[in-house]
């Protein structure tokens, strides 16, 4: 597995903020095909934004990042919207249109694939209303096709969120803290459907955790940042408790 | 230690001790001021006379004038003033999105050369007198209804703008963030995820708009913009106090019911 | 893969009843005002020469002019300075007697309450008209007028502040039996005086634009200059007192605006 050609590769990325903050500092590694990768760090160790050079949400300042073998840099308009497409992303806040249905929600992931006058008056195909319910069978949430996002709970809206990732066919999903503002329970389904997509769809998967257990408990790899420094990666099989307390805790020491 | 705090305040302690009394120097300057330069000058013998006249007339009031079919009655005259207020700020809503956008600043951006100048077009708007507009535009359509339409249609865009381009300040980003990583273009980020987030909040503050301009309306028509505002200055300068009791207990009625009504649509909103 | 079962939609859901109900509804309110106000957009345009020949017009403001309205300018504001201070005078028992934290009785609450309610539906160049038949021409009725105006506002707001208030300290002296005038005095006022202060100045900021047009009705200040320069078809000096107005409303907003920061 670790020789397989990376999905991902960042070489020598870094980024600084306008007001001088530095963000990401000379990160470079690759990521392989079909990995389950947990990023941990404290908040503002640059995990947010590590996640989100990937599918440009957030700029680079210097240095690379490939994806599938093309670097992605230099991408505008049509080209950066088809490297969005083929990267699902899951956030913190769910980021659902709170008072459109669910289905309204799911089939607005796959708005790359029409114009936007289609889209204005909702002209979705048939084809694709059937694979909405297809996305949400996956997360177990067919019964709430029409109701609204927001009389949903915390754990269904993100199962709805990543029903919309679904529907981009996408082969990366980053997950940007999915469960920080979700109770046990629903962190569990949450992250057992990410697993699944993983596990069946061999979709690579990389979750910013802030949760020590729940890393160890889901991923293939962990990597650790502090203050936009890559300091720790390791393959599960060699992750140890220490390992990760270490990461958290030199942190509070410097400060 | 001890040093340290008495220093601060012994040197406050003039500013402290004898502050306020500079405040009340300054207020008592203001009021004397105030109440020198304005002439009491309208206390006039008649005044007793005339108010227990309007009494009369409040208790009395001319229910004939209600309803009587000619399209000059308190009924017809109150719908034209609810027409006036309804459509100007319908009007006045569309008007005002492109001044909102205009004048709202963007979460990333730095200078604030677009939005500045936006919010500063939206103050002159607000400040200029609602019936200067009125009188203005009864000399583009002559007097009636339709220059109170346009005058409420202008007027309250600097208020409607400022409010338009505050809730789209403060919104919540969050769905445009998801469209946007999922490949939409900037127009469907827009469809999609803008206009569902901020529309329950400007429909919120459309209907309040239409409260204020339901009152506005209804005085208009004193400069000849059409409504219950025409009838009510003609009672009142031929000196008619039943009617004057009449038109007051109708527009009382009015804004009340407007104003329960949207408040009632505003709850649902939010 | 076997079908899924999909929920039922309930027919107001499939046919989007409501969304429809509501469009519809819309445009025959829209389609009835267009009617009922005579609206033309043709005509709009048909006459846009006479309303951009007003415009031209008044885009040479008579500069010598601003000397007349100097003086009428400073009634104005003192017109709104003692209209506003007589409204928050007055505003303040009718505010205390509709705190539901202070007053248990519902029924005097309920009667405060409409009685605001009832004043704050008078808009306040019809206070003027009238006001102006009672006193007759001159800046009485234009205090009257924006005190009652404020009255209505002022008591709102107040009462507002007030039962937002900690209800620990009057708590701590209704025990040791402490009248409701001591209570008030030494429980209620601290906590409120600045919002009081601070919603004063914005009643005022109000005021001051409301009080540049009253005048239009007789009732003193700016407003009579304004009426007298249209009625002459002199737009040049319309124009001045516009800007004027405007320079000082835009004063007294930073003063207030100033003031206000400083306060809360």
């Amino acid at each position: 597995m670790e020789q397989a050609t990376p999905i991902i590769s960042f070489k020598g990325v870094n980024k600084v903020y306008n007001n001088g903050t530095v963000g990401l500092k000379d990160i470079s590694f690759d990521i392989p095909r079909g990995q389950f990768l947990v990023v941990v760090g404290l908040s503002g160790a640059g995990k947010s934004t590590l996640l989100r050079t990937i599918n440009r949400m957030h700029e680079i300042t210097s240095g690379e990042i490939t994806v599938e073998d093309e670097a992605i840099g230099d991408y505008k308009g049509k080209a950066l919207r088809l490297l969005r497409r083929k990267i699902g992303m899951i956030f913190q806040g769910f980021n659902l249109i709170n008072r459109s249905s669910v289905e309204k929600n799911v089939l607005s992931g796959r708005v790359s694939y029409y114009a936007t006058w289609k889209t204005i008056l909702g002209l979705f195909s048939k084809a694709d209303k059937e694979k909405a319910v297809h996305a949400l069978e996956r997360v177990n949430l067919v019964e709430k096709l029409y109701t609204r996002a927001d009389e949903l709970s915390g754990g269904q809206q993100q199962r709805v969120a990543i029903a919309r990732t679904l529907m981009q066919d996408p082969k990366i999903i980053l997950a940007d803290e999915p469960v920080a503002s979700l109770d046990p329970l629903t962190t569990k389904t949450v992250m057992d459907t990410l697993k699944r997509l993983n596990q069946e769809d061999g979709i690579t998967v990389i979750v910013n955790l802030h949760s020590v257990a729940l890393a160890r408990e889901y991923a293939d790899r962990i990597i650790g940042l502090r203050a936009g420094q890559l300091v720790y990666d390791q393959p599960i099989a060699k992750v140890t408790v220490d390992d990760l307390d270490q990461i958290y805790q030199a942190e509070g020491e410097k400060a | 230690m001890q040093t340290t705090i008495t220093t601060p305040s012994q040197r406050h302690s003039l500013w402290q001790r004898w502050g306020w009394l500079l405040w009340v120097l300054i207020i008592g300057i203001i009021y004397f001021w105030t109440i020198n330069g304005l002439k009491f000058t309208g206390f006039q013998e008649s005044a007793s006379a005339v108010s227990k006249s309007i009494l009369h007339g409040l208790v009395h009031p001319t229910w004939s004038y209600v309803y009587d079919g000619s399209g000059e009655d308190l009924v017809s005259l109150i719908l034209q003033t609810l027409a006036i207020a309804f459509l100007g700020t319908i009007v006045s809503a569309l008007i005002s999105v492109p001044f909102a956008f205009w004048a709202a600043r963007g979460p990333k951006e730095h200078y604030f050369l677009r939005s500045g100048s936006g919010k500063i077009v939206l103050t002159l708007i607000r400040t200029f007198p609602e019936i200067v507009l009125a009188i203005m535009f009864i000399k583009a359509v002559g007097p009636g209804s339709y220059a109170g339409v346009l005058a409420v249609s202008v007027h309250s865009v600097g208020m409607l703008g400022k409010l338009f381009g505050e809730a789209i300040e403060n919104m919540d980003r969050g769905s445009e963030e998801a469209i946007t990583s999922a490949g939409g273009r900037s127009s469907q980020v827009f469809a999609l995820a803008t206009i569902p987030t901020i529309m329950p909040e400007f429909l919120s503050y459309t209907l309040y708009r239409f409260e204020i301009a339901v009152r506005s309306a209804s005085i208009l028509g004193m400069v000849g913009a059409g409504g219950i505002g025409t009838p009510m200055i003609f009672a009142i300068q031929t000196r008619d106090w039943s009617k004057v009791g009449i038109i007051l207990l109708g527009i009382v009625v009015m804004v009340l019911l407007i104003d329960s009504l949207s408040e009632q649509l505003r709850k649902r909103l939010i | 893969m076997s079908t899924p079962t999909i929920p039922r939609r309930s027919w107001t859901q499939r046919y989007h009843v409501k969304g429809i109900g509501w469009t519809v509804l819309l445009l025959v309110l829209l389609v009835a005002s267009a009617q009922m106000t005579g609206v033309n957009v043709g005509m709009f345009f048909s006459n846009l020469g006479q309303f951009t020949n007003l415009l031209v017009r008044m885009s040479n403001p008579a500069w010598d002019y601003t000397a007349v309205i100097i003086q009428p300018l400073l009634e104005t504001i003192q017109m709104a300075i003692l209209g506003t201070t007589i409204g928050a005078a007055f505003a303040i028992p009718f505010a205390v007697l509709s705190a539901s934290n202070l007053i248990h009785n519902r029924w005097l609450r309920g009667l405060t309450r409409l009685f605001l309610d009832l004043v704050r539906t008078l808009p306040d160049l019809l206070l003027a008209a009238i006001f102006v038949a009672i006193f007759g021409i001159g800046s009485t009725a234009g205090v009257i007028t924006l005190a009652i105006f404020s009255f209505g506002m002022v008591s709102k707001l107040f009462y507002e502040v007030i039962e937002t208030i900690d209800m620990g300290p009057l708590e701590a002296l209704e025990s040791v039996g402490a009248t409701k005038i001591t209570i008030i005095w030494y429980a209620v006022l601290p906590q409120i005086l600045n919002q009081f202060v601070s919603y004063f100045l914005y009643t005022l900021e109000i005021n001051v634009r409301a009080s540049t047009v009253l005048g239009y009705l007789g009732a003193g200040g700016i407003g009579v200059f304004l009426q007298r320069s249209l009625n002459e078809f002199n737009y040049n000096q319309t124009a001045v007192i516009i800007l004027a107005t405007l320079v000082v409303v835009l004063v007294i907003d930073g003063v207030s605006n100033h003031l206000r920061r400083v306060l809360l």
